[in-house]
């Protein structure tokens, strides 16, 4: 299939369906962590939603998919379940990681992500491996690293990268470019800050994509999966797009100084929700009613979610030291 | 029985858990090479080929992290760091991944993977070519940590630990490759958190670990010259530690000496004597414990000074002799 096939009208709207199931979950998780109600630190995806979406919608079950800090986006993306994700930002013991993750650490070993790691670049070698391991066992799955601008800083992307083109494994690295790592914009912490082209000198594709249009992420990404289902190797894929909210927690950081209140709102102009929507209306694939029941539909998604995240139990005392091991 | 030496044991072992299982692979820098690894990966590549004997790019987190992925993907591997220093740079795939994963996650995803390390020390090979790094790994959550001192242990033990459902640490020292042994053909385990009584006493507890077990036995040797029966522990894994089989050797022998080749401080045997001083025994002990372990010092280049840095039997003699007749200031 080239990157022009054209895209089934179900998939478009269930691309629309899952970037607004984001949208207002994240938004919901922000004024609980406003309110107190959530104390694990939570790094939003606000802005970001048609990154996952876009790839995760190229994505079989079988496929992995490993998340970074910025989690929830990938985890609502790749299928998981939103109440128990919700649960596991209060960290209970109904959460996806039995209260013991948070936000930074989900799992839904089910449906394709076997985890997700705080520490930058963490899982992207990890990612290169069950890529090893699909091609050993001559499995046609595929993984999926999502990583931020912030990774490329760091020395294993390119061993990974190399260990990864060296042996053709079926592995496609997703860079989220938002500009942004936590506080420095990118311009000050690399060199080059055309990331798609650091693939390149490993004999890998690397290519660039407006990270907010949902639609250009999944042709690139459809693309990537196909050839690396198919045997071809790894691909780079970088997907411009913009945190709205800060590092981490539900602030904007306008005030801080970090950024301009100018380039947030450039950003917040190409709302990639409204992008999509504006152009499903266009080809008459969405209505505006059937666009009002998505989102009637989602608010009361995620009020279910609180609801199942508050009426579960905390971990209890025994809990503690359960699970260090596999018994 | 049939005797062969420690390399030819883990040898076999790689031949037949790779026969027996097809999610086990080797993984890391210099399989395929004598240099690197010995004896131990002889003839593996020309029987299960590149897809399973992976030499890879001086990669050291990388490989590790894909090791950790592979393990997640249901695969079991085998990842060789082949001098024990090197796995510095994969400090973060080790302690922050594999270690937490289980944990992390709710016990819903373990990573079964063997970090093999070997350590690789004398010939004048310096403070980055040498180093013991069990008390690092054992210090972390997560990890098993095992250190065979005979052929028969190196067999069963590299067969419990790749049929661990976690990441075990695998530490082995080049100095007994050639240590010859009893070992079965066929494939056994040796139980992880389980050590062994080598030789009975009566007078003092000698818990040692991998090599300075070896020693210890020969110290036991030499000190029944001088009618003292020395109790020798080898204490085979260093995480989960076999704290029943010290405590009943030392409630009965009421003296301790503590015999590891990793540094003294924050080490394995200030964690042994640790047990001790915090359990019922202390008040029973008829003298302070002694630890034979490395001086806090990076290991030096220089023949002259490597015979002082490194312990060996001599050595548990005088710290034996110490906690018998030892004028304690």
């Amino acid at each position: 299939m080239s990157a022009e096939a054209p895209i089934p009208d179900a998939a478009l709207l269930g691309m629309h369906q899952n970037m607004v199931r984001i949208r207002k979950f994240e938004e919901k998780v922000a004024d609980l962590v406003t309110s107190g109600e959530i104390i694990t630190p939570c790094h939003l995806y606000i802005g970001q939603e048609a990154v996952a979406t876009g790839v995760c919608a190229s994505l079989r079950v079988d496929d992995y998919v490993f998340s970074t800090h910025r989690s929830h986006g990938h985890y609502l993306s790749k299928g998981g379940d939103g109440k128990r994700l919700m649960a596991e930002l209060y960290c209970r013991a109904n959460g996806c990681s039995r209260g013991k993750g948070g936000s930074m650490h989900i799992t839904s070993p089910d449906i394709g992500l076997p985890g997700s790691s705080a520490i930058v670049a963490g899982t992207i070698p990890i990612a290169v491996g069950s890529a090893l391991s699909f091609s050993i066992q001559k499995r046609d799955s595929v993984s999926v690293s999502f990583f931020g601008d912030g990774a490329v800083d760091e020395g294993v992307f390119y061993e990974s990268l190399n260990f990864s083109a060296l042996k053709r494994l079926p592995v496609i690295f997703i860079c989220e470019n938002n500009l942004y790592s936590t506080h420095m914009p990118i311009s000050d912490c690399i060199s080059d800050t055309q990331i798609y082209k650091k693939a390149e000198p490993f004999n890998m594709p690397g290519l660039r994509v407006d990270g907010n249009d949902a639609i250009e992420v999944f042709r690139a990404a459809r693309w990537a999966v196909e050839r690396a289902r198919a045997g071809e190797g790894p691909a780079l894929i970088e997907c411009m797009t913009y945190r709205w909210r800060g590092h981490v927690g539900p602030n904007y950081d306008i005030d801080k100084g970090l950024r301009s209140e100018d380039e947030l709102k450039y950003w917040m102009s190409r709302c990639p929700i409204k992008f999509l929507e504006e152009t499903l209306i266009e080809r008459g694939v969405l209505s505006l009613s059937d666009k009002r029941q998505v989102y009637e539909k989602i608010e009361e998604e995620v009020e279910d979610a609180v609801a199942f995240a508050k009426g579960g139990p905390f971990p209890e005392e025994r809990d503690l030291s359960k699970d260090v091991f596999k018994m | 029985m049939r005797v062969i030496s420690y390399s030819k044991a883990i040898n076999e072992t790689l031949h037949q858990m790779m026969e027996r299982d097809d999610r086990v692979f080797l993984i890391g820098q210099g399989v395929t090479s004598p240099w690197y690894v010995g004896a131990t990966t002889s003839d593996l590549l020309q029987r299960f080929g590149t897809q399973r004997v992976i030499d890879t790019p001086v990669s050291e987190c990388a490989i590790t992290g894909a090791s950790v992925g592979a393990a997640l993907a249901g695969m079991r591997p085998i990842l060789v760091h082949p001098r024990m220093d090197f796995i510095y740079y994969a400090m973060d795939q080790i302690a922050n991944h594999a270690a937490n994963w289980h944990y992390m996650f709710g016990g819903q995803l373990s990573v079964p993977m063997t970090i093999w390390g070997i350590i690789n020390r004398g010939g004048e090979q310096a403070a980055q070519h040498s180093q013991a790094l069990q008390a690092i790994f054992g210090h972390l959550p997560g990890l098993k940590v095992v250190m065979p001192s005979t052929p028969y242990d190196a067999k069963g033990l590299l067969v419990s630990s790749i049929e661990d459902d976690n990441p075990v640490v695998y530490i082995d020292d080049r100095w007994l490759y050639e240590i010859m042994g009893d070992v079965p053909e066929e494939l056994y385990t040796v139980p992880i958190g389980k050590g062994a009584l080598r030789r009975r006493g009566r007078d003092v507890t000698v818990v040692a670990t991998s090599y300075m077990a070896q020693e210890a036995i020969k110290a036991a040797g030499i000190l029944e010259e001088d009618d003292i029966s020395a109790e020798v522990i080898d204490l085979r894994s260093i995480k989960p530690i076999d704290e029943d089989l010290i405590f009943d050797s030392v409630r009965k022998t009421r003296r301790l000496v503590v015999a590891d080749g990793g540094w003294k401080t924050y080490g394995v045997a200030a964690e042994i004597s640790a047990k001790i001083g915090e359990s019922g025994l202390f008040n029973r002990l008829k003298a302070p414990i002694t630890r034979v372990c490395l001086p806090d010092v990076p290991a030096p280049a220089s023949l002259a000074l490597e015979q002082i840095y490194y312990k060996n039997a001599m050595d548990i003699v005088d710290g034996v002799k110490m906690t018998i007749g030892g004028d304690y200031v």
